[in-house]
This record gives structure tokens, C-alpha cells and sequence, in this order.
């Protein structure tokens, strides 16, 4: 088994563990970081399985190097609603514990 | 918490989901090697007026990522500065009076600049280029903030705006001059190929670290708010 | 000719973009009137352009795939490129005067526009995998800052829920392409599409389809992904809403319609194509159920989105191991029902958003009386949800016809009583909305008259998805344009 392998089946582990965080924890920051985690997860396979067929492969770098700026500028943007939506209502998750009255909610959350 | 059988059901799911792409991998890695692509970049690598691989795929190659990418950057920051209505982007609690911290920063951060410049310029022919540039300038921007240094230029008005697009508006000025010259967007015309690349990656530096810089600052601290529709 | 075509159509948007981030509202919109009839021009030359001379590839930066960008322009291209013009220049003039103009983070209104109008664009063209991720990554996030865009906490939090969905899908959509550059060493779609069939190992590909269309289903919001459309779509401001609804989320499913037809039909198996059938049929009726029960007005179109949604994804089961006939009836029938949704559901949205500033409340009951003093937003209203029910002479009408030949001549019946108990569900929740707006209550008869060129925008979407229904022959002789398999 080669390095990069070993790198792109580390992504695939990474892929479970953010998928569980990002469904099961409520903190809208973990969310987020969550899905960081799922970002590096996919990179590491893009870059892994790539350079083990073919060496250094310049193309899956730089596709890596755009998906980070990406998922900078998401993540970003993110955190900038977060802290807005915390600063509004003093909430750092989307569910509320307890039904807002007057507020029609549709039973289901993603 | 959510319920035992709802946390059951999640690793489940996740323990499921990497055992199949773990297989998949695996399956994939045995197959031959199938991409002919970096051979194809070695032999045109001569004509894209970087020596540095990466480089070229970014900023030439799939220089359209590239443009698209900056596009969404600045989105981003657009989206954060219209959440930030204050009319001074300084915060005063975080202003310091420390001499030993203004002492340390004189040394830092013209190094830091000078490190900024170093990784832009070295993105020709080694790893850098404009974002890691971009970074390091907000870094310096974040440090000079974080230790209460004003920061004039990043209140919200057309200066700020003008510096979130300057890199965007000349890459996307080049991908014009050279469709109006008669090829086709963004191919650059080869002699100036190695300036024109320096130039873009220059001002996306800027601007980078502006847009970095500006999220970073966008403190929605303000009461301003829109009603929902029908609710005025 | 091609060439300034080309560039501007991926110039006008983007700079657009740029020189109203530097402008306020209302220069953003004088120049945005510019920009939209430029786009017009250039769709239309395009047109002329590909039915003159076929369909062609542009090699961006001059460089071939799969080293560089390939965008394709053939037929079907330039359907959703005429398409887009038409939907996001009506919610743009609807935008310009439905917004308030002196609300200070309305001049970041026009820049977002405009960026999620090139996303748009890019994605139509789009011939290279990851090019196509970072145009979707390009959409959301201008979607996501036009839902938060001066919000309160609720438009936030329906952004914040609309981001990591969308992120979440567009991340698996990325993993989906890792894997197909792991196996085929290339990102051009007509390259995969190519070895798919030569390749002994095509049935790899399996787990990297499966990934891709369910991110992309994801960020379409097929049934049981859905929920976090309707919180964004019935938060945002209407022409907002319009514009996610008509063309947002018809972004993801081109992409996962274009990988499914040039390369999954190859690798994918009857159960996954019946799989994505089923949950549409799902969609289509809880959908319109929750539509029928929502009390509050937008929320009623935005779960009409989700019903809505899920007619295209007949086209999985329609287009798989059938007649390369049935499956190009079906292909026409679901491109037919795109382009009438776009339009009706963009003028459904902005006659609802009509009807609220009109009555000033969200609440469905709020709009008793209001067919005496806004008969001509409602008429729009009715006229797109004849488009959504699927009634003669609608577009909508016409898709279903052909999805219902298709489902004939395929053998799956079953598709049948979908069709025809969706229609049904549709004219219910319709029908609620014009009860409530003809119920007579003596409390309420001051209404705002909202400006008359926002029920202008409005009629002529709805209008528009009436015509498609009259000449559905026409508009699907652009998708058939030819194209010249030379590079």
C-alpha cells in the first residue's frame, strides 16, 4: 500500500466522522467545523487516489488548492451568519429546545 | 441529546458510508493507471509562462476556476460586510496602550509583509502564489486589529469595495482584452504571458487579503434589521 | 461571431457584478436594465448562432480538455440560457422595485445577482466536472446572501440551515468527481462519458455516481432532502424567492441530468433509477399535501417547489434501459417541465409577494377581500398554478403529456396515477389560496396598491408558461438544434 493510499483511505474514515458530527452535533460551529472536516476529507481523496496512480499529479493540487479558497469563503461566510444569528437571538443551534409559539413549524429538520 | 436509537442510526450511517468509499478506494486503486494528464502539463508547461506546475494549472490552464474561485471569495466577503452596518469596523474594547506589544508589532509586521511579498513572488517557481500571499497580508491585518491598531481603510465604504474587487476586475479585464483580440477568453497573448499572470496574481494578493481581512472585521454588531415581508 | 458571443456571456454577468458592488441600488439597477438587455442579445445571437451553424466547444483560455476548461454550447444549452434571461430579468425588474431602495445593504442586492446569474450561466456551459462544482459553490453562496440579505433572525437561520445542506451536497457532488478522476484520470464529462463505454471497469463508477446524485438531490431538495427549501424560499424577500425556486434549484438537477445521461445510464442499475423515480413520486404528493396545510402564503408555494421537484426526477426511471425513443420523449418532457415551472413558479412567487405587500401579512386568511382590489396579481397567480396543475394549454400540461407517453410506452404504468393524483393535489392547494382571496370579511378593506410594474413582471411569467404549453413544439426545436462533433 502506498502513501497516498493510506492518505485517501484516511479521507474516507474523515467522510464518516464528519457526516456523524455534522448530522448529530446541534453547535452551529461544530456544524460548520464539521463540514470542514468533510472538505479535507474529500481533498485528501482527491489528492491521494490521484498521486497513487500517478506520482505527483500537478492537476488534483491545484483543483485541491481552489476547493480550499471554496471552502474558506463558505466557512466564512458561515461563521459571519452564525455569529449574526447569535447576536439576534443569543441561540447557537438551529432546532429551539422548546416549539416557538406562534411559529409554524413543519415537524421535519435537516 | 438526541435519542440512543437516532445516535445509533448516525454511526450507522457513517460507519456504512466509509466502509463503501473505503471499498471503493480500494477497488480504484488497483485499476491502472488511467490519466495521461501529467504528462500532457509537462509538455505544455514551456507555454504557460510559469515554471511551477501548480501555478500554471491555476492560473492558466484552469484559469477559469481560478476567476470563478476569487468570484466566490468575494461573494463571501460581500455577504459579510452587508451583515456589518456599523460605520467604524474598529473595535475600541480591543485597542491596547501595551509598549512591549507595540514594540513586537514594528518587528512583525513589516516581516510579515516582507513574507507576504516573498510567497507571492515565489509562486512562479515553487509552492506560493496569490492566495497563500493573501493570507499572510490578512494574517498581518488580523494581528494588527487583534492588538488595537486603527485600520481606516476597512470601514464600509467605496474604498473597501474598490480593494474586494481590484483582482477580480483585472483578471476579469485580461479574460476580456483577450477575447476582444481576437482568441479566446482568458488565453493570454504569449509574449506577455509572464507579466500579465505577476499582475494578476499581485492584485489578487491585495484584494485577498482585504476579503480575508474584511470577514475577519465584519462584526454584525448593530440593531438594523429587515422586517420579514408582511410584518411591517 | 462565436468568440464575442461567448465572452459576453461570461463577461456581462461578472462585471456586472463587479461595477455594482461599486455603485448604489438604484445606479445597481439603471446599470442592471443594461446588463439584462445585453444578456438578451447575446442568448439570442447565440441561438441564431447554433441554429445556423451547430452546436460548438469553447476551449476557455485556449487551452483543450481535459488539460483545460471545455464549456459546451448545443440545443439544449441555449434553452436554459434563453430561459435564465427571461426568469432572472423578470425577478431583476421585479427586484428593482419591490426592494427598498434606501435600506442600506440593498446595494449588495444587484453584485449577488449578478454573481448568481454567471454561477447560472457557467453551469448551463459547463463541460468539466469540477468547473461545474465551483459554478454551483459560485450559486449557493450568492443564494445564500440574497436569503440573509438584511434578514432577521429567521431569514438567517433558514440561511444558515440553506448553507450547510447546500455545502453538504456540493462536498459529496466533489467526492462523486474525486473518485471518477481516480478512475478515468480526467475531468471533462465527454471524456468520462467516452470511457464509460470502452472502459471493462465502468461498473466502478457505480459508488461515484451514487455520491454525486444524491449531493446534487441534495442541493435540489428531492423529498427526503427537502427540508430546508421551504424555510429559504419562504423567508426571502419574493423576487428572491422566484429566483431560487425557478432556477436555483434547477442548477443541481441539470448537473446530475447530464451526468446521469452521458454517463450513468452506462454504470447505474434499474433499482437506482426506480429508486430516484419513487422518491420523486414521494415528493410530488407530500409535497402538495404540505402545500395544501401551510397557513402562511409563500410557504404554500414553496412546498409547491418540493412537489414540483419531484416530476424531474421521473426522468431517472423514464431514461433508464428504456427505447432510445421513450427516452428522448421523456427527456423532452422533463426539459418542458423545467422551463414551465421556472416560469410559472417565478410568477407564482412574485404575485404572492404582490399579494402581501397589498394585504401586508404572510397569512393565508389575510387575503380575504383581495380579489376585489388585486384581481390583476391574483389572475397571475391563478394563470401559473393552471401551469402547475398541469391543465390544457399550459407547458406544464404539455410535459405531463409526454412523461405520460413515456410512462406508456415504457411499460411503467405507475408513474400514471402519480402524474394524474400530483395534478390533482396541485388544483386543491391552488384553489385554497383563490377561496381565501374571494371569502368577504368586513374588517379589512385598506390595501396597499403595490407599483404596476410589479404585477407587469408577474403576468408576463405567467404568460410566458402558457405559451410554452401553446408552443411546445417551437421551444423544443431549440434543444434539438444540431451539433458538430468536431473540436
Amino acid at each position: 500500500m502506498s502513501t497516498p493510499l493510506l492518505y485517501a483511505l484516511t479521507g474516507a474514515v474523515l467522510w464518516g466522522i464528519g457526516l456523524m458530527g455534522l448530522i448529530g452535533l446541534r453547535h452551529l460551529l461544530r456544524k460548520l467545523l464539521a463540514l470542514n472536516l468533510i472538505g479535507s476529507a474529500t481533498f485528501l481523496i482527491l489528492v491521494g487516489l490521484a498521486q497513487h496512480h500517478n506520482g505527483p499529479d500537478p492537476v488534483p493540487q491545484a483543483l485541491v488548492l481552489t476547493g480550499i479558497v471554496v471552502s474558506i469563503a463558505a466557512t466564512a461566510l458561515g461563521v459571519v451568519l452564525i455569529r449574526r444569528y447569535f447576536h439576534l437571538t443569543g441561540r447557537t443551534e438551529l432546532e429551539s429546545e422548546v416549539p416557538e409559539a406562534g411559529r409554524d413549524e413543519e415537524g421535519h429538520s435537516g | 441529546m438526541r435519542s440512543p436509537a437516532a445516535r445509533i442510526g448516525m454511526l450507522l450511517l457513517a460507519l456504512m458510508l466509509t466502509a463503501l468509499l473505503g471499498r471503493s478506494v480500494w477497488q480504484l486503486s488497483m485499476l491502472e493507471p488511467a490519466s495521461d494528464l501529467p504528462r500532457q502539463l509537462q509538455d505544455k508547461l514551456a507555454a504557460s509562462g510559469v515554471e511551477h506546475p501548480v501555478t500554471a494549472v491555476l492560473l492558466n490552464f484552469r484559469s477559469y476556476d481560478t476567476l470563478l474561485e476569487i468570484a466566490v471569495l468575494v461573494i463571501a466577503a460581500m455577504a459579510g460586510i452587508s451583515m456589518a452596518r456599523t460605520r467604524s469596523l474598529e473595535d475600541p474594547e480591543l485597542r491596547t496602550s501595551d509598549t512591549l506589544l507595540r514594540a513586537l508589532l514594528r518587528w512583525l509586521v513589516p516581516l510579515m509583509l516582507l513574507l507576504a511579498g516573498y510567497l507571492l513572488w515565489a509562486g512562479a517557481d515553487r509552492p506560493g502564489g496569490a492566495f497563500q500571499a493573501g493570507a499572510m497580508l490578512a494574517a498581518t491585518g488580523v494581528l494588527m486589529r487583534l492588538t488595537g491598531l486603527p485600520l481606516d481603510f476597512l470601514r464600509p465604504g467605496i474604498l473597501l469595495r474598490i480593494g474586494l474587487v481590484l483582482g477580480f476586475a483585472l483578471f476579469l479585464l485580461v479574460g476580456l482584452a483577450s477575447a476582444i483580440a481576437g482568441d479566446v477568453f482568458l488565453a493570454y497573448p504569449r509574449e506577455f504571458v509572464k507579466g500579465l499572470i505577476l499582475s494578476i496574481e499581485t492584485l489578487l494578493t491585495l484584494s485577498i487579503g482585504m476579503i480575508l481581512l474584511a470577514l475577519f472585521v465584519a462584526a454584525p454588531v448593530n440593531d438594523a434589521s429587515e422586517p420579514e415581508e408582511g410584518e411591517k | 461571431m462565436s468568440n464575442w458571443l461567448m465572452a459576453g456571456l461570461l463577461f456581462t454577468p461578472l462585471a456586472l457584478a463587479t461595477v455594482s458592488l461599486l455603485l448604489g441600488f438604484r445606479q445597481g439597477r439603471a446599470l442592471s436594465w443594461l446588463g439584462m438587455l445585453l444578456q438578451l442579445l447575446v442568448s439570442v445571437g447565440l441561438w441564431w448562432l447554433v441554429r445556423h451553424e451547430g452546436g460548438f466547444y469553447y476551449t476557455l483560455a485556449g487551452w483543450d480538455a481535459p488539460l483545460g476548461i471545455e464549456l459546451r454550447v448545443d440545443g439544449l444549452v441555449v434553452t436554459f440560457l434563453l430561459l435564465t434571461t427571461l426568469v432572472a430579468s423578470g425577478c431583476g425588474i421585479h427586484a428593482g422595485f419591490y426592494l427598498e431602495p434606501d435600506r442600506p445593504w440593498q446595494r449588495y442586492f444587484w453584485p449577488l445577482y449578478w454573481f448568481l446569474w454567471a454561477g447560472l450561466n457557467t453551469v448551463w456551459m459547463g463541460g468539466d466536472l469540477f468547473n461545474l462544482y465551483v459554478g454551483l459553490e459560485l450559486i449557493t453562496l450568492s443564494a445564500v446572501g440574497l436569503v440573509a440579505l438584511g434578514g432577521q433572525a429567521e431569514a438567517l437561520r433558514a440561511a444558515l440551515r440553506y448553507l450547510l445542506a447546500a455545502l453538504l451536497g456540493s462536498l459529496a457532488y466533489l467526492l462523486g468527481v474525486a473518485l471518477v478522476y481516480g478512475q478515468f484520470g480526467t475531468l471533462s464529462l465527454a471524456d468520462v462519458a467516452g470511457q464509460v463505454r470502452v472502459s471493462e471497469h465502468a461498473l466502478l463508477m457505480r459508488p461515484a455516481l451514487v455520491l454525486m446524485l444524491v449531493g446534487l438531490a441534495l442541493k435540489t431538495a428531492l423529498f427526503p432532502l427537502h427540508g430546508w427549501l421551504p424555510p429559504a424560499h419562504g423567508i426571502a424577500k419574493s423576487p428572491v424567492s422566484a429566483l431560487l425556486s425557478a432556477l436555483v434549484v434547477k442548477a443541481s438537477f441539470y448537473i446530475a441530468a447530464r451526468v446521469w445521461l452521458e454517463a450513468g445510464v452506462a454504470v447505474a442499475s434499474q433499482w437506482m433509477a426506480q429508486l430516484l423515480g419513487v422518491l420523486g413520486a414521494v415528493a410530488i404528493i407530500w409535497g402538495s399535501w404540505l402545500a395544501l396545510c401551510q397557513p402562511r402564503l409563500k410557504q404554500v408555494v414553496a412546498y409547491s417547489s418540493v412537489a414540483q421537484i419531484g416530476y424531474l426526477f421521473l426522468l431517472f426511471p423514464l431514461t433508464f434501459g428504456v427505447e432510445a425513443s421513450v427516452s428522448l420523449h421523456a427527456q423532452q418532457g422533463i426539459t418542458l417541465q423545467v422551463i414551465s415551472h421556472a416560469l410559472a413558479k417565478a410568477a407564482m412567487f412574485l404575485a404572492a409577494g404582490n399579494l402581501i405587500l397589498a394585504v401586508g401579512s404572510n397569512r393565508v386568511e389575510a387575503l380575504a377581500g383581495v380579489s376585489h382590489f388585486l384581481p390583476f396579481s391574483l389572475f397571475s397567480f391563478g394563470l401559473a398554478g393552471v401551469s402547475l396543475m398541469g391543465l390544457p394549454p399550459s407547458g406544464g400540461f404539455a410535459a405531463k403529456w409526454m412523461l405520460l407517453q413515456a410512462s406508456m410506452a415504457s411499460g411503467q404504468w405507475w408513474w400514471i396515477m402519480v402524474l394524474a393524483g400530483g395534478g390533482l393535489l396541485s388544483a386543491a392547494y391552488v384553489f385554497r389560496i383563490y377561496k381565501a382571496s374571494f371569502l368577504e370579511r368586513d374588517e379589512q378593506d385598506h390595501f396597499y396598491h403595490p407599483d404596476r410594474r410589479l404585477e407587469v413582471a408577474a403576468m408576463l411569467l405567467a404568460l410566458a408558461s402558457l405559451g410554452v404549453g401553446v408552443s411546445g413544439s417551437q421551444v423544443l426545436s431549440v434543444m434539438a438544434m444540431p451539433f458538430e462533433e468536431v473540436q
